[in-house]
């Protein structure tokens, strides 16, 4: 177990060199000279000279690679081509909102997917059931920026009853947590509801029932634990696409997170703030999933954790 | 003897045709796929007969009849330049069509050649092959696109080439796991008893039978891409003004939210039918293609 963990930890190391690779090649690959790219269209020529030696654009791509890595594990990662602000600061300041939200979402998808997901298995093809299944396959059809719009048009513009952007109190959190959220509802509900009827289908729950444990206990003592696998996996690459969907949800609310500052320093061609950003969400993704696999090998102990790549 | 033969062969060759049979007589049993179908048949001849349906002209402007209310003549209303809605979301059927087809295409002409290979031999290549695959995995898929959208520029053409790059790990990741569980059947081992090929193996016998899960993939994939390349239009990172792009529409649109809300409500609705339709044709093919759920 400790050797899978470890293992699991060492794999990660060349998956975050190869992330550092890409973002380190943004700026070199977009045409044009990688020093004034950096520096911002309106920089002097002074600033983007300076750039130039910070950039070390004159030595081989190895040197100017490490140079980039070091700083990156020094916390620093050059100054926005804007605001010359440090873009560590910036990031730093809205890693959190960012975390929020998609915390906050996955606690709702959780919730409220877990329990629709079990009582449709346990009641299957009655009318909840059947609403379930009909709320799964829309869940994830429904453009995550639509619904928030949407969202916007109902409980602001018509109902007046939440404020439509901004972060000023928790009520500003509730509509971009449900619209962020929606989407992974749908598919936890469904992978619980699939997952629940493979387990309640096994001869340990027939076992279990036959020595006359009441039928709670059945479901969710002996059932539940061994459904949650599944519904554990989904949720870790969930988050995934709840980091993607973050960076339209802040875009539609206004919420000052990481994936909000990615897109406006797209559009604004502040590379240095855009290089930082996918960084910070890349990473972040990635210690994600070492959390799911590690709390999935503690769920699950059959699983044997050999490489089957190569053979 | 010789008619036995004859048998045979007869036999052989209708024997694909049944198996297509098969899968559309238990496809057209779900209602749902149907619905899918039926979703997605309607947008193909909306958007390929777009110019004779409509008389309108979805770039053409008409600032006189700017932002009118949904009417017997703007059937969806007219947007803030005075363009008909319901023309803009013919046309703009076309584009995410457009760019769901091409996005798969683009995963499976990288993934389909290196997956069948990385799958079909093994050793250090599919090693390395795993090991640049994680690290694009790595990435949330949208984040990867948005990344080769920030190098590339924007516009239709560099959004298709951004979510086409994302899907092809995992395309190659399907088709390498099709190829290691195909590659252990009988028949395979049986051909290469007989002496043929790997080019023959992999061709005749190998992916074949690994096109089932490359379909349903597929067609979830044409799903996830249109709603990727409508997230990049709403961003203002994918297709630009004047494209009657759904995504596009739908973020200058929200600017007239109070005053004018079927711009908002029309694109999204057609964004999301869209998406729904391919969703729930891929499940009735998941279900038609597995041969343990199929029901003779």
């Amino acid at each position: 177990m400790y050797g899978y963990i470890i293992r699991r930890l060492l794999l990660a190391i060349p998956v975050l060199i190869g992330v550092s690779i890409l973002v380190f090649s943004i700026v070199r690959f977009i045409p044009g000279d990688p020093a004034r790219i950096v520096a911002g269209v309106h920089a002097s020529e002074s600033y983007v000279e300076r750039v130039r030696t910070e950039l070390l654009l004159d030595e081989p791509i190895l040197v100017q690679y490490s140079v980039y890595m070091g700083n990156i594990l020094q916390g620093d990662m050059g100054r926005s081509a804007f605001t010359r602000r440090p873009v560590a600061e910036e990031l730093f300041n809205r890693f959190p909102n960012t975390l929020l939200l998609t915390v906050a979402a996955m606690g709702i998808a959780t919730i409220f997917g877990m329990s629709a997901g079990i009582i449709s298995a346990t009641k299957r093809y009655s009318l909840f059931d059947n609403f379930t299944m009909l709320f799964a396959l829309a869940g994830i059809a429904i453009p995550v920026f639509w619904l928030g719009l949407l969202f916007q048009l109902f409980f602001s513009v018509y109902l007046g009853w939440l404020p439509s952007s901004g972060m000023e109190t928790w009520r500003n959190l509730v509509m971009p947590a449900m619209t962020l959220g929606l989407a992974t509802t749908a598919l936890i509900a469904r992978i619980t509801r699939s997952s629940m009827l493979d387990v309640l289908g096994q001869d340990y729950i027939k076992t279990a029932r036959a020595k006359g444990l009441v039928e709670r206990v059945v479901v969710y003592k002996h059932a539940l634990k061994n459904a949650l696998i599944p519904v554990v996996t989904v949720m870790g690459l969930q988050f995934g696409t709840l980091l993607g969907g973050a960076v339209l949800t802040e875009t539609v609310f206004s919420w000052p997170g990481i994936g909000r500052l990615l897109v406006d320093s797209i559009l604004a061609r502040d590379y240095p703030v855009v290089q930082g950003a996918v960084l910070v969400l890349a990473l972040f993704f990635v210690l994600i999933n070492l959390v799911v696999d590690i709390i999935y090998a503690l769920l699950d102990p059959r699983i044997t954790y050999g490489t089957q790549e190569g053979n | 003897m010789e008619k036995k033969v004859d048998q045979v062969s007869q036999l052989k060759t209708p024997k694909t045709d049944t198996e297509v049979r098969q899968i559309w007589r238990h496809l057209r049993r779900n209602r749902m796929a149907m619905i899918g179908l039926a979703i997605l048949v309607l947008f193909l001849i909306s958007s390929i007969f777009a110019p004779l349906l409509t008389p309108h002209d979805p770039i053409k402007l008409d600032l006189i009849n700017a932002r009118q209310a949904p009417s017997s003549e703007n059937l969806m209303g007219t947007d803030w330049q005075g363009r008909d809605v319901f023309t803009r979301i013919l046309y703009g059927g076309r584009i995410s069509l457009m760019i769901g087809f091409i996005t798969v295409a683009i995963g499976l002409a990288v993934g389909i050649p290196v997956g069948t290979l990385s799958g079909y031999y093994g050793g250090k290549f599919d090693l390395f092959v795993q090991r640049f695959i994680d690290i694009l995995i790595a990435f949330p898929g949208i984040l990867l696109a948005i990344v080769v959208v920030t190098i590339l520029g924007v516009g239709v053409e560099q959004v298709m080439i951004a979510v086409g790059i994302s899907t092809i790990p995992i395309y190659t990741r399907l088709v390498r796991g099709s190829v290691l569980s195909v590659k252990e059947e009988g028949y395979v081992a049986a051909a290469r008893s007989l002496g043929i090929g790997d080019a023959r193996i992999i061709l005749r016998h190998i992916l074949p039978n690994c096109l089932g899960p490359i379909i349903v993939m597929s067609t979830f994939r044409i799903a996830t891409s249109i709603l990727w390349a409508a997230g990049l239009g709403f961003l203002g990172l994918g297709a630009q003004p004047p494209d009657p792009e759904w995504g596009a529409m739908l973020s200058r649109g929200r600017e007239y939210m109070r005053s004018a809300p079927y711009l908002t409500l029309f694109p999204g609705m057609a964004i999301f039918l869209m998406v729904l339709g391919f969703n729930m044709l891929g499940d009735g093919l998941r279900d038609a293609l597995d041969p343990r759920g199929r029901k003779y």
